[in-house]
Protein backbone atom coordinates (compact mmCIF):
# COMPACT_ATOMS: atom_id res chain seq x y z
CA UNK A 1 0.00 0.00 0.00
CA UNK A 2 1.42 3.66 -0.94
CA UNK A 3 2.11 5.40 2.16
CA UNK A 4 0.35 9.07 2.53
CA UNK A 5 2.54 12.14 2.37
CA UNK A 6 1.99 12.63 6.17
CA UNK A 7 3.19 9.22 6.90
CA UNK A 8 6.41 9.43 4.48
CA UNK A 9 7.44 12.94 6.61
CA UNK A 10 6.50 11.21 9.79
CA UNK A 11 9.13 8.34 9.21
CA UNK A 12 12.07 10.76 7.58
CA UNK A 13 11.41 12.65 11.37
CA UNK A 14 11.80 9.20 12.75
CA UNK A 15 15.35 8.53 10.92
CA UNK A 16 14.39 6.71 8.18
CA UNK A 17 15.49 8.76 5.38
CA UNK A 18 14.86 6.72 2.84
CA UNK A 19 11.11 7.57 3.22
CA UNK A 20 12.25 10.72 1.94
CA UNK A 21 12.58 9.49 -1.87
CA UNK A 22 9.36 9.38 -2.58
CA UNK A 23 8.93 12.99 -1.63
CA UNK A 24 11.82 13.55 -4.11
CA UNK A 25 10.66 11.62 -6.67
CA UNK A 26 7.17 12.98 -6.70
CA UNK A 27 7.70 17.07 -6.35
CA UNK A 28 11.31 17.03 -8.05
CA UNK A 29 9.35 18.00 -11.88
CA UNK A 30 8.21 21.46 -10.27
CA UNK A 31 10.97 21.88 -8.58
CA UNK A 32 13.39 21.80 -11.48
CA UNK A 33 10.43 23.91 -13.54
CA UNK A 34 11.31 26.24 -10.88
CA UNK A 35 14.51 26.18 -11.04
CA UNK A 36 14.27 26.88 -15.15
CA UNK A 37 13.18 30.15 -15.08
CA UNK A 38 16.28 31.34 -13.24
CA UNK A 39 19.15 29.31 -14.32
CA UNK A 40 19.88 28.23 -18.19
CA UNK A 41 22.87 25.90 -17.67
CA UNK A 42 21.29 22.03 -16.79
CA UNK A 43 24.27 21.69 -14.06
CA UNK A 44 23.20 25.06 -12.49
CA UNK A 45 19.63 24.04 -12.20
CA UNK A 46 20.41 20.58 -10.69
CA UNK A 47 22.54 22.65 -8.14
CA UNK A 48 19.30 24.47 -6.96
CA UNK A 49 17.12 21.30 -6.85
CA UNK A 50 19.82 19.27 -5.03
CA UNK A 51 20.36 22.29 -2.61
CA UNK A 52 16.31 22.62 -2.31
CA UNK A 53 16.57 18.57 -1.31
CA UNK A 54 18.81 19.44 1.05
CA UNK A 55 17.32 22.52 2.60
CA UNK A 56 14.08 20.07 2.71
CA UNK A 57 15.73 17.75 4.24
CA UNK A 58 17.34 19.11 7.21
CA UNK A 59 14.36 21.48 7.47
CA UNK A 60 11.56 19.02 7.87
CA UNK A 61 11.17 19.44 11.98
CA UNK A 62 10.49 22.78 11.06
CA UNK A 63 7.38 21.44 8.66
CA UNK A 64 3.67 22.09 10.35
CA UNK A 65 1.85 20.69 7.91
CA UNK A 66 -0.84 22.86 8.04
CA UNK A 67 -0.31 24.04 4.56
CA UNK A 68 0.75 21.53 2.18
CA UNK A 69 3.85 20.06 1.40
CA UNK A 70 4.27 21.02 -2.00
CA UNK A 71 3.82 24.97 -0.83
CA UNK A 72 6.20 24.87 1.77
CA UNK A 73 8.52 23.44 -0.87
CA UNK A 74 7.87 25.57 -3.33
CA UNK A 75 8.50 28.73 -1.23
CA UNK A 76 11.92 26.96 -0.07
CA UNK A 77 12.88 26.55 -3.94
CA UNK A 78 11.83 30.42 -4.48
CA UNK A 79 14.12 31.65 -1.54
CA UNK A 80 16.81 29.05 -3.04
CA UNK A 81 16.35 30.52 -6.87
CA UNK A 82 16.69 34.17 -5.31
CA UNK A 83 19.89 32.80 -3.57
CA UNK A 84 21.45 31.56 -7.09
CA UNK A 85 20.55 34.82 -8.43
CA UNK A 86 22.15 36.66 -5.62
CA UNK A 87 25.07 35.05 -6.41
CA UNK A 88 25.05 34.85 -10.31
CA UNK A 89 24.84 38.40 -11.27
CA UNK A 90 27.69 38.01 -14.21
CA UNK A 91 25.38 38.74 -16.71
CA UNK A 92 23.92 42.44 -16.04
CA UNK A 93 26.49 44.42 -17.62
CA UNK A 94 26.84 42.85 -20.90
CA UNK A 95 25.59 45.00 -24.06
CA UNK A 96 22.94 44.70 -26.62
CA UNK A 97 25.55 44.75 -29.33
CA UNK A 98 25.72 41.80 -28.69
CA UNK A 99 22.56 40.81 -29.75
CA UNK A 100 22.11 37.14 -32.37
CA UNK A 101 21.03 37.96 -36.12
CA UNK A 102 17.47 36.19 -35.30
CA UNK A 103 17.47 38.61 -32.00
CA UNK A 104 18.01 41.54 -34.09
CA UNK A 105 15.83 40.45 -37.00
CA UNK A 106 12.97 39.76 -34.56
CA UNK A 107 13.80 43.73 -33.19
CA UNK A 108 13.77 45.09 -36.65
CA UNK A 109 10.46 43.26 -37.46
CA UNK A 110 9.11 44.59 -34.21
CA UNK A 111 9.66 48.10 -34.82
CA UNK A 112 8.65 48.23 -38.39
CA UNK A 113 5.32 46.43 -37.09
CA UNK A 114 4.51 45.56 -33.62
CA UNK A 115 2.03 43.24 -34.49
CA UNK A 116 4.17 41.14 -37.31
CA UNK A 117 6.58 40.00 -34.46
CA UNK A 118 5.40 36.98 -33.45
CA UNK A 119 5.75 36.19 -29.50
CA UNK A 120 6.16 32.26 -30.07
CA UNK A 121 9.55 32.73 -31.84
CA UNK A 122 12.41 31.76 -31.05
CA UNK A 123 13.99 34.73 -30.94
CA UNK A 124 11.87 36.58 -28.52
CA UNK A 125 12.24 33.83 -26.21
CA UNK A 126 16.16 34.35 -26.26
CA UNK A 127 15.17 38.03 -25.84
CA UNK A 128 13.28 38.11 -23.16
CA UNK A 129 16.00 35.86 -21.07
CA UNK A 130 18.59 38.48 -22.59
CA UNK A 131 16.57 41.34 -21.04
CA UNK A 132 15.69 39.36 -17.48
CA UNK A 133 19.41 38.26 -16.90
CA UNK A 134 20.09 42.56 -17.05
CA UNK A 135 17.40 42.77 -14.46
CA UNK A 136 18.28 43.16 -10.33
CA UNK A 137 17.85 39.81 -8.73
CA UNK A 138 14.91 41.01 -6.63
CA UNK A 139 13.39 43.02 -9.69
CA UNK A 140 13.70 39.32 -11.84
CA UNK A 141 11.83 37.50 -9.00
CA UNK A 142 9.35 39.56 -8.78
CA UNK A 143 8.44 40.31 -12.72
CA UNK A 144 8.40 36.26 -13.27
CA UNK A 145 6.54 35.86 -10.20
CA UNK A 146 4.02 38.50 -11.02
CA UNK A 147 4.05 39.10 -14.74
CA UNK A 148 5.04 35.58 -16.12
CA UNK A 149 3.99 33.02 -13.61
CA UNK A 150 0.78 35.70 -13.55
CA UNK A 151 0.99 35.15 -9.07
CA UNK A 152 -0.83 38.07 -6.69
CA UNK A 153 0.77 40.09 -4.36
CA UNK A 154 -0.12 37.92 -1.71
CA UNK A 155 1.15 34.45 -3.01
CA UNK A 156 4.28 36.48 -3.74
CA UNK A 157 4.64 37.59 -0.43
CA UNK A 158 4.19 34.28 0.79
CA UNK A 159 6.92 32.73 -1.58
CA UNK A 160 9.50 34.99 -1.12
CA UNK A 161 8.95 35.64 2.93
CA UNK A 162 8.64 39.72 2.13
CA UNK A 163 5.55 41.49 3.35
CA UNK A 164 3.15 43.06 0.98
CA UNK A 165 4.22 46.50 0.90
CA UNK A 166 7.47 44.91 -0.12
CA UNK A 167 6.33 43.19 -2.45
CA UNK A 168 4.47 46.25 -4.52
CA UNK A 169 7.69 48.54 -3.72
CA UNK A 170 9.90 46.57 -5.57
CA UNK A 171 7.54 45.29 -8.63
CA UNK A 172 7.12 49.41 -8.98
CA UNK A 173 11.12 49.05 -8.69
CA UNK A 174 11.29 46.14 -11.43
CA UNK A 175 9.19 47.77 -13.72
CA UNK A 176 10.61 50.68 -13.54
CA UNK A 177 14.21 48.95 -14.03
CA UNK A 178 12.86 46.70 -17.33
CA UNK A 179 11.74 50.09 -18.85
CA UNK A 180 15.45 51.32 -18.49
CA UNK A 181 16.38 48.20 -19.68
CA UNK A 182 14.34 48.32 -22.77
CA UNK A 183 15.03 51.84 -23.43
CA UNK A 184 18.82 50.91 -23.18
CA UNK A 185 18.44 48.35 -26.00
CA UNK A 186 16.59 50.32 -28.28
CA UNK A 187 19.25 52.77 -28.00
CA UNK A 188 22.44 50.31 -28.30
CA UNK A 189 20.84 49.17 -31.50
CA UNK A 190 18.74 52.18 -33.13
CA UNK A 191 21.45 54.86 -32.32
CA UNK B 1 9.94 52.20 -30.61
CA UNK B 2 7.06 51.46 -28.16
CA UNK B 3 8.53 50.58 -24.93
CA UNK B 4 5.19 49.22 -23.58
CA UNK B 5 4.26 47.22 -26.38
CA UNK B 6 7.84 45.60 -26.25
CA UNK B 7 7.72 44.70 -23.08
CA UNK B 8 4.25 43.52 -23.17
CA UNK B 9 5.38 41.03 -26.20
CA UNK B 10 8.42 40.08 -24.43
CA UNK B 11 6.02 39.17 -20.86
CA UNK B 12 3.96 37.47 -23.55
CA UNK B 13 6.91 35.50 -25.28
CA UNK B 14 8.16 34.35 -21.50
CA UNK B 15 4.98 33.19 -20.94
CA UNK B 16 4.72 31.02 -23.94
CA UNK B 17 7.68 29.86 -23.37
CA UNK B 18 7.23 27.58 -20.02
CA UNK B 19 9.74 25.55 -18.73
CA UNK B 20 9.72 22.06 -18.72
CA UNK B 21 10.12 19.65 -15.86
CA UNK B 22 12.41 17.09 -16.76
CA UNK B 23 13.79 15.62 -14.12
CA UNK B 24 17.80 14.14 -14.90
CA UNK B 25 17.90 10.49 -14.86
CA UNK B 26 17.88 9.11 -10.88
CA UNK B 27 18.35 12.38 -9.59
CA UNK B 28 15.76 11.17 -6.36
CA UNK B 29 18.72 8.13 -5.84
CA UNK B 30 21.27 10.81 -5.80
CA UNK B 31 19.46 12.68 -3.32
CA UNK B 32 18.89 10.23 -1.48
CA UNK B 33 22.44 8.74 -1.45
CA UNK B 34 23.60 12.38 -0.36
CA UNK B 35 21.52 12.63 2.67
CA UNK B 36 22.53 9.11 3.88
CA UNK B 37 26.31 9.82 3.47
CA UNK B 38 25.74 12.63 5.96
CA UNK B 39 26.00 10.49 9.03
CA UNK B 40 23.72 11.32 11.83
CA UNK B 41 26.41 13.30 14.55
CA UNK B 42 27.05 10.25 17.29
CA UNK B 43 26.74 11.92 20.69
CA UNK B 44 28.44 9.92 22.22
CA UNK B 45 31.73 11.27 19.89
CA UNK B 46 30.63 14.31 20.56
CA UNK B 47 30.44 14.34 24.34
CA UNK B 48 34.20 12.32 23.93
CA UNK B 49 35.32 14.82 22.26
CA UNK B 50 34.11 17.79 24.37
CA UNK B 51 35.52 15.95 27.06
CA UNK B 52 39.35 15.61 25.27
CA UNK B 53 38.59 19.44 24.22
CA UNK B 54 38.04 20.47 28.41
CA UNK B 55 40.84 18.35 29.50
CA UNK B 56 43.39 20.06 26.85
CA UNK B 57 42.33 23.57 27.77
CA UNK B 58 42.91 22.22 31.70
CA UNK B 59 45.87 21.05 31.14
CA UNK B 60 47.37 24.14 29.15
CA UNK B 61 45.57 26.53 31.91
CA UNK B 62 47.64 24.50 34.56
CA UNK B 63 50.96 25.08 33.19
CA UNK B 64 49.79 28.27 32.60
CA UNK B 65 49.11 28.96 35.74
CA UNK B 66 51.91 27.03 37.14
CA UNK B 67 54.46 28.83 35.02
CA UNK B 68 53.35 32.37 36.43
CA UNK B 69 54.02 30.75 39.91
CA UNK B 70 57.37 30.28 38.64
CA UNK B 71 58.06 32.92 37.07
CA UNK B 72 56.26 35.93 38.45
CA UNK B 73 56.69 36.14 41.95
CA UNK B 74 54.59 38.70 43.23
CA UNK B 75 55.94 41.36 45.37
CA UNK B 76 55.52 40.81 49.37
CA UNK B 77 54.98 36.82 49.48
CA UNK B 78 57.87 34.15 50.10
CA UNK B 79 60.25 33.10 47.71
CA UNK B 80 61.23 29.07 47.67
CA UNK B 81 63.94 29.79 50.97
CA UNK B 82 61.70 31.91 52.91
CA UNK B 83 58.81 28.90 52.27
CA UNK B 84 61.38 26.07 53.53
CA UNK B 85 62.20 27.76 56.47
CA UNK B 86 58.55 29.02 57.23
CA UNK B 87 57.49 25.10 56.47
CA UNK B 88 60.63 23.88 58.79
CA UNK B 89 59.52 26.57 61.80
CA UNK B 90 56.03 25.61 61.56
CA UNK B 91 56.72 21.88 61.95
CA UNK B 92 59.17 22.37 64.47
CA UNK B 93 57.12 24.66 66.34
CA UNK B 94 55.93 22.31 69.66
CA UNK B 95 59.27 21.34 69.76
CA UNK B 96 60.56 24.86 70.01
CA UNK B 97 57.78 25.32 72.42
CA UNK B 98 58.33 22.39 74.62
CA UNK B 99 62.10 23.41 75.01
CA UNK B 100 61.18 27.04 75.65
CA UNK B 101 59.11 25.49 78.78
CA UNK B 102 62.10 23.22 80.05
Amino acid sequence: MERTEAELIAAVLKGDAASFEPLVQKYSPRVFATARRYARRESEIEDIAQEVWLKAFSKLASFRGEAPFEHWLMRMTVRTCYDFLRGHQRNRESSFSELSEPETDWLERFVADPGSAAEDADAAKLLVGRVLEKLSPAARLVITLLEIEDRSVKEIAGLTGWSVPLVKVRAFRARGEMRKILAKMAKDKYL
Amino acid sequence: MNLGELHGKLIAAARADAPGGHVPYAFEKRVTALLASRVAPDSVALWVQGLWRAAVSCVALTLLLGAWAVFNPVAGTTTADDLSQNFESTLLASVDQNDQVQ
